[in-house]
C-alpha cells in the first residue's frame, strides 16, 4: 500500500502526465511552465520563510542572477546551455554566502534587510551595465534549451522538462523539511534559543536554507530566460520580490503544496482577469494584509482551519 | 579636477536631499524603537503627504495649510493604519507585522495610483525660485526650507520626547513595553501615536521635497528604502543617528554622482546599507541592544 506521501507523488505525475496528453493549445502550456517557474521560486522561499522564519525581500536578484547568467554565456558567449545553468547555480550561489554569512550571524531581521539592498543592487547594475546585459531594453536571442540533442523549443516540449523538475524539487524540499535539519529548522523558526540549547548551529542552518532558496531561484532564472528567449531587467525589480512573498503568504507558509497553489493562483489571476492588471498592485498589497492578520498560517490552511474549528464546534465540542 | 564652487554645489545638493532621508529615517527609528518592527509603509506615507499637499493647495491655494493639510491627513493614514492593520493580529510575530507592512506599502501605492493617476504633479516653492548666491554656489530658497524646516521639525521632536509627559511616556515603552505597562502608560496607545508621528515626519518630508521633484504615485518607494537605509546607518531608533544617517547619506549620493557617475547613484545607499549591516550592524550611532 502506499503511503499518504506516496500517494501525492504518484497523482502529481499522472496529473503531469495527463496534463501534457489533454491539452493541446500552445498558450495553455506557457501558462504552465510560468506557474512551474514560479513555483521553484516560492518553494525556496517558502523553506526560508516558513521554516527558517526569515525573510528575504530581494529574492528576484537570484532569479536574475540566474537568468542573466544563462542569458549573457549563451546569446554572447555561446556557452553550452546546461553549462551556463550550472555556473549561474555556483554565481547565485556564492551571492547568497556572501550575503547570508554576515546577516544571518545576528539575531532580528538583517536578512531582510541586506537582502533588500542586495536586490535594488543587482536592479541597477542590470539596468546599467549595458555592454553586459543590454540594460533596460534586455537580452535576446537567448538559445533554447536542448536535452539530449533533442530541442525543447516549444513551450509544450519545455513543459515536460520544467514540470518533471518542479516534481523533484518539491520531493527534495519536502525530504529536506521532514529530515533532521527540517526539525531543526521548525526549532529555530519557534524560538532559536531553545533550538540552540538543543545543540541546534542556528546560524548555520538558516545559512544552508538560504543558499538553497537562492539557488532554487537561480534554477527558475536559468530556465526562465530559455523559455522566453529574452529577458529585460524589469521582471527583476523589488515588485517581484514582493509578488513571490505574496504567493508565500497565499498558499501557506512552511506548506510545500501550498507553495505549487500560491504560485498557480497569483501567475492565472492576471491572465484570466483583464482588470486584475489595474488593480495589481493594489491586491497583492491586500492579499498580504488580510491574510497576515486573520489567516497567518496562508489562505488555504488558513481556510482548513476554520472549516475544522466549525465542525467541532457543531459536534458540540469545546474550545478550551 | 572639479571646481571647489562645484564641490560646495554637491555639497549642498547633498545636504538637502539628506535632510529628506533623515526625516524619514526618524520615522522608521520612532516605529522601531515602539514596536521592534520596520514599518515598511514609511515611503508611502511621504507619496501620500506630497500628493494630499499637493490637491489641498488645489482647493485653497495657500501652502502653509496645504503643509499643515497634509499633514494632519496623513497622520490620520498613519494612525489608522495601526488601528486596522496592526493590532488585531493574531499572532504578532515580528515577520508577520512586516509581512504587513509590505503590504500596506503596496496597497497605498496602487490606491494613490487609483486616485492620482500616474501623472506628476508640481507644488510651487515656498519663497520664490530667483536662487540665491553663496559664494561660488547658488542654492534655491526652496533647499533652505528644507534644511530649516528639518531641523526645526528635529529639535521639536527632540524637545516632544524630553519635555512632555506623553514624550516621556513613548520613550518608556520604547525602552522597556512591560515595565512602562506596569507603571501605568497606556502602552497601546503610544504605540498607535508612534505610528501616527512616524507618518507626520514622513508627511512633512514628502511637501518639502514636492517642489524640487515633483509628486508621484510611485516616488515613495525608493524614498523609503533610501530613508531606511539611513536609518540603518546611523542605527535604527537613535534619534541622533536617523539625522547623522540621512544627511551621510544624501551627501555620499550627491558626491557619487557629481564626482564618479550618476548612473550608479541609487546603488549608493544600499551599498553603504550592505556595508554597515557587515562592518557595524548597530549602526553609527547605535548601542548594543
Amino acid at each position: 500500500m502506499l503511503s499518504g506521501l506516496g500517494n501525492r507523488w504518484v497523482l502529481f505525475a499522472g496529473a503531469v502526465l495527463a496534463v501534457a496528453a489533454v491539452l493541446s493549445n500552445e498558450y495553455y502550456f506557457t501558462l504552465l511552465n510560468f506557474i512551474g517557474i514560479h513555483t521553484l521560486l516560492v518553494v525556496g522561499l517558502n523553506l526560508l520563510l516558513g521554516y527558517a522564519g526569515q525573510i528575504s525581500l530581494g529574492h528576484a536578484a537570484f532569479f536574475g542572477l540566474g537568468a542573466y547568467t544563462s542569458g549573457i554565456l549563451t546569446a554572447t558567449c555561446g556557452v553550452n546551455p546546461w553549462l551556463a545553468l550550472l555556473a549561474g547555480l555556483v554565481i547565485s550561489g556564492l551571492a547568497a554566502l556572501l550575503i547570508g554569512i554576515p546577516a544571518l550571524k545576528l539575531r532580528g531581521y538583517y536578512l531582510a534587510m541586506a537582502t533588500l539592498g542586495f536586490g535594488i543592487i543587482v536592479y541597477i547594475v542590470l539596468n546599467e551595465a549595458q555592454p553586459l546585459t543590454g540594460g533596460p531594453s534586455g537580452l535576446s536571442g537567448i538559445p533554447s534549451l536542448s536535452l539530449a540533442g533533442f530541442p525543447l523549443n516549444t513551450a509544450r516540449r519545455l513543459y515536460l522538462l520544467v514540470w518533471p523538475v518542479v516534481g523533484g524539487i518539491l520531493a527534495l524540499s519536502a525530504n529536506l523539511v521532514d529530515s533532521r535539519s527540517g526539525r531543526a529548522l521548525r526549532a529555530l523558526h519557534d524560538s532559536e534559543a531553545a533550538a540552540e540549547s538543543l545543540g541546534v548551529d542556528t546560524s548555520r542552518m538558516k545559512l544552508k536554507i538560504f543558499i538553497w532558496s537562492a539557488l532554487y531561484a537561480s534554477l527558475a532564472g536559468s530556465l526562465y530566460a530559455h523559455s522566453l528567449n529574452f529577458i529585460a531587467p524589469a521582471s527583476f525589480g523589488f515588485m517581484f520580490s514582493i509578488k513571490l512573498v505574496t504567493m508565500v503568504v497565499l498558499g501557506g507558509m512552511a506548506s510545500i503544496w501550498g507553495s505549487l497553489l500560491g504560485a498557480g493562483v497569483l501567475t492565472v489571476l492576471p491572465e484570466v482577469l483583464t482588470v486584475f492588471h489595474d488593480f495589481e498592485v493594489i491586491i497583492f498589497g491586500a492579499i498580504l494584509m488580510v491574510v497576515m492578520i486573520f489567516l497567518p498560517r496562508g489562505l488555504v490552511r488558513g481556510l482548513m482551519d476554520l472549516w475544522e474549528f466549525r465542525r467541532y464546534k457543531r459536534q458540540g465540542g469545546q474550545i478550551v | 579636477m572639479p571646481t571647489l564652487s562645484s564641490l560646495l554645489q554637491y555639497f549642498l545638493s547633498g545636504l538637502t536631499n539628506g535632510a529628506i532621508y533623515a526625516l524619514i529615517a526618524l520615522g522608521f527609528g520612532i516605529i522601531f524603537n515602539a514596536t521592534a518592527i520596520i514599518n515598511f509603509a514609511q515611503g508611502e506615507m511621504v507619496m501620500l503627504g506630497a500628493l494630499c499637499a499637493i490637491s489641498l493647495y488645489h482647493l485653497i491655494p495657500s501652502l502653509p495649510l496645504a503643509f499643515l493639510g497634509g499633514v494632519f491627513l496623513v497622520s490620520l493614514v498613519g494612525l489608522v493604519f495601526e488601528r486596522l492593520a496592526l493590532r488585531p493580529v493574531r499572532d504578532p510575530a515580528p515577520i508577520t507585522l512586516i509581512i504587513i507592512t509590505v503590504g500596506a506599502a503596496v496597497f497605498l501605492k496602487g490606491l494613490a495610483m487609483l486616485l492620482w493617476g500616474k501623472e506628476a504633479y508640481s507644488l510651487p516653492s515656498f519663497s520664490g525660485n530667483a536662487p540665491l548666491y553663496l559664494g561660488a554656489a547658488t542654492i534655491m530658497p526652496q533647499n533652505l526650507w528644507v534644511l530649516g524646516l528639518t531641523a526645526f521639525l528635529v529639535l521639536v521632536l527632540e524637545a516632544f520626547f524630553r519635555l512632555t509627559l506623553v514624550g516621556k511616556a513613548m520613550r518608556a515603552t520604547a525602552y522597556n513595553l512591560r515595565a512602562a505597562r506596569l507603571v501605568g502608560i497606556a502602552v497601546g496607545r503610544m504605540v498607535q501615536l508612534s505610528f501616527g508621528l512616524a507618518a507626520a515626519l514622513g508627511a512633512g518630508a514628502g511637501i518639502l521635497i514636492a517642489p524640487l521633484t515633483l509628486g508621484v504615485y510611485d516616488m515613495g518607494t525608493m524614498l523609503g528604502l533610501k530613508g531606511f537605509s539611513a536609518a540603518i546607518i546611523g542605527g535604527l531608533g537613535s534619534l541622533s543617528g536617523g539625522v547623522l544617517g540621512g544627511l551621510l547619506l544624501g551627501l555620499a549620493e550627491s558626491f557619487t554622482s557629481g564626482l564618479i557617475s550618476s548612473s550608479y547613484r541609487d546603488a549608493v545607499a544600499f551599498l553603504l546599507l550592505l556595508l554597515v549591516l557587515f562592518l557595524r550592524p548597530q549602526g553609527l550611532m547605535g548601542g548594543r541592544r
